[in-house]
């Protein structure tokens, strides 16, 4: 029993306090917390008794194919439609697809999440509107996401690589005859890759520690539910667990970009600094 | 400009000046459009009722939003077959008057965003020039504070913020601008960082002005122009965030509306009633959309350097 009830002794409240830990002063439960979560033991959750380690990895999986999905289709299709963008400036392809973007970056995601799933599921029934499953159940979330990821990534690709279609060294690669081909999507591209990366860097980190609304939305019992579901109940051990998460994951991909940086540009040389 | 123009007419006839001609009226629809829907909004959220004004029978919002109508539940707008012009677009599950929601729903959306907007902006300032200006541990310290702050979920903050304060206005200002001001001060530190090497702050300096003087009378002034921008753009971010936080219960409880809780209060009659969830996301696409437009007009016109933004 957790929570104080009208029944609840005085040697109950005592033993809880003991049992959780709050009969220690501050610094002490700090360093317990600090020791524990060193080695891996981020606690308890208060309402379901289970290590929140546990709870995490067994969301993650979930979390993770929804993710590395929708990155992957958001990320190429952003490439490719930026890329284009750039090349064929204002032409009907780059003026559509600047509207689609200008629309993904001003509807709110849930709603849209909400619409498609009454355009696809209730008015059509062509998709399940949400749960885990075949392979339909990854159509709209993925999707849906997709709709987000997409315009910011697609608007960075095709600044960047405006800037660098105007650079000499691009100038002289087609003096040299180069298809364009080879023009773009090798001299160009490779130079264009900076700005992107470190977004989709971001962007990724964000994905992995769970699109709370999309997995709210549809149901998806991905780490982001897990949040909303632990905040909702105050379940504190998991919140911070889940934070902590969060920090981890983006140090981490904060610091594999930063490596890629020195891959993609070799100017870039981190033991000189 | 002008000394081209008649050069490329006289080259190409009259078809590029038609062009440019429509090029520029575009351009200014993209201004003009969105400033009138924006207005209008404003409007109907002043306007809503006339209660602060001492009159509260005086209301443009043809309902009460919080009133319950057992008898009028589900109706769908008035195009519909069983609508009625009587509730134009419809009502929710316990018949409320969904445009009525809708009117009332702006004054949260709006004015949580101007309080964010201005605190977030105004914080960022101070904290951008100050770390820009005087450099050194000032600037290290301040830009470590941000990189954190812009390292942190904002959704899952506000979540923990409703969490722990419980949900209401103050607490959705507040979760939206605890990590709101960072992008102003990265991006007001980088232009303080520039005007600080210009020769008119130097000049101030040897006359023997005083930091702060420097800071609010001759750096301030200079970054008006990329701020306001900044600002404006980030209305629909501001809007977009704050509905989704109503959206997942960390917003305005009910029964009061705001757009977000609108939208999570349709949710589970989707498939019999889609007008409830339909209409309060298409208000919060018209202003995100207009802020959008106006911060790139803006941005075009009066700082084109800014286009990454």
């Amino acid at each position: 029993m957790l929570f104080r009830t009208s029944m609840s002794t005085e040697e109950d409240i005592a033993r809880i306090r003991a049992n959780l830990g709050l009969d220690k002063p501050i610094y002490e439960q700090y360093w317990i917390f600090l020791s524990n979560a060193l080695q891996g033991d981020l606690g308890e959750s208060l309402v379901k008794d289970r290590p929140v380690t546990e709870m995490i990895w067994e969301r993650l999986p979930n979390t993770l194919k929804l993710a590395v999905s929708s990155f992957l289709i958001s990320m190429i299709a952003a490439f490719m439609l930026g890329v284009l963008g750039a090349t064929r400036r204002d032409t009907f392809l780059d003026n559509g697809v600047k509207f689609i973007a200008i629309l993904g970056q001003a509807l709110p995601g849930f709603w849209v999440a909400i619409m498609a799933i009454l355009v696809f599921s209730v008015y059509w029934q062509v998709l399940p509107p949400y749960g885990l499953g075949g392979p339909s159940h990854y159509v709209l979330p993925v999707v849906t996401m997709a709709f987000f990821l997409l315009p910011g990534m697609m608007r960075l690709v095709r600044s960047s690589m405006l800037d660098v279609l105007d650079s000499e060294y691009i100038k002289l690669a087609r003096i040299k005859g180069l298809p364009e081909r080879v023009v773009i999507w090798k001299h160009a591209l490779r130079n264009a890759l900076i700005a992107p990366l470190t977004v989709a860097g971001m962007i990724f980190a964000m994905l992995i520690t769970g699109a709370v609304i999309t997995e709210q939305v549809f149901a998806w019992p991905g780490v982001g539910r897990l949040s909303i579901e632990a905040l909702v109940s105050r379940d504190f051990p998991v919140v911070q667990g889940i934070t902590i998460m969060v920090a981890v994951v983006v140090l981490a991909i904060n610091l594999l970009v930063d490596i890629a940086y020195a891959y993609i540009d070799p100017r870039i040389r981190y033991q000189q600094m | 400009m002008q000394n081209i123009a008649p050069n490329i007419e006289a080259i190409s006839g009259t078809k590029v000046a038609a062009g440019v001609k429509r090029v520029r009226i575009v351009r200014q629809l993209t201004l003009i459009i969105p400033a009138i829907v924006l207005f209008l909004l404003v409007l109907a959220a002043i306007f809503a009722d006339l209660s602060w004004l001492g009159l509260p029978d005086v209301r443009l919002a043809p309902y009460d939003p919080v009133k319950i109508s057992m008898s009028e539940r589900f109706l769908p707008p008035f195009w519909a077959e069983e609508g009625s012009t009587a509730h134009i677009l419809g009502t929710d599950n316990i018949g409320r008057d969904i445009l009525s929601r809708v009117i009332y729903g702006s004054r949260i959306s709006l004015s949580v965003s101007l309080l964010v907007i201005v605190i977030t902006a105004g914080v960022g300032t101070v904290l951008g020039i100050i770390a820009g200006y005087l450099g050194g541990r000032t600037d290290g310290f301040l830009m470590r504070v941000t990189d954190v702050s812009l390292s942190f979920p904002p959704i899952l903050l506000a979540l923990l913020l409703a969490a722990t304060m419980g949900p209401g206005y103050w607490t959705i200002v507040l979760a939206l601008s605890i990590l709101g001001w960072a992008p102003y001060a990265r991006l007001i530190r980088g232009e303080a960082l520039r005007l600080r090497e210009e020769d008119f702050v130097g000049q101030a300096r040897i006359i023997g002005a005083s930091p702060i003087r420097i800071m609010v009378r001759h750096v301030f002034p200079n970054i008006i122009n990329p701020l306001i921008i900044m600002m404006t753009l980030s209305v629909g971010m501001v809007i977009l965030t704050e509905a989704a936080l109503s959206y997942l219960g960390a917003g305005i409880p009910p029964p009061n509306p705001s757009w977000g809780n609108m939208v999570n209060d349709g949710r589970s009659y989707i498939d019999t009633a889609w007008w409830i969830s339909t209409f309060p996301g298409v208000a919060i696409g018209l202003v995100v959309l207009s802020g959008n437009f106006m911060g790139d007009w803006l941005r075009d016109t009066m700082d084109p350097r800014l286009r990454q933004l």
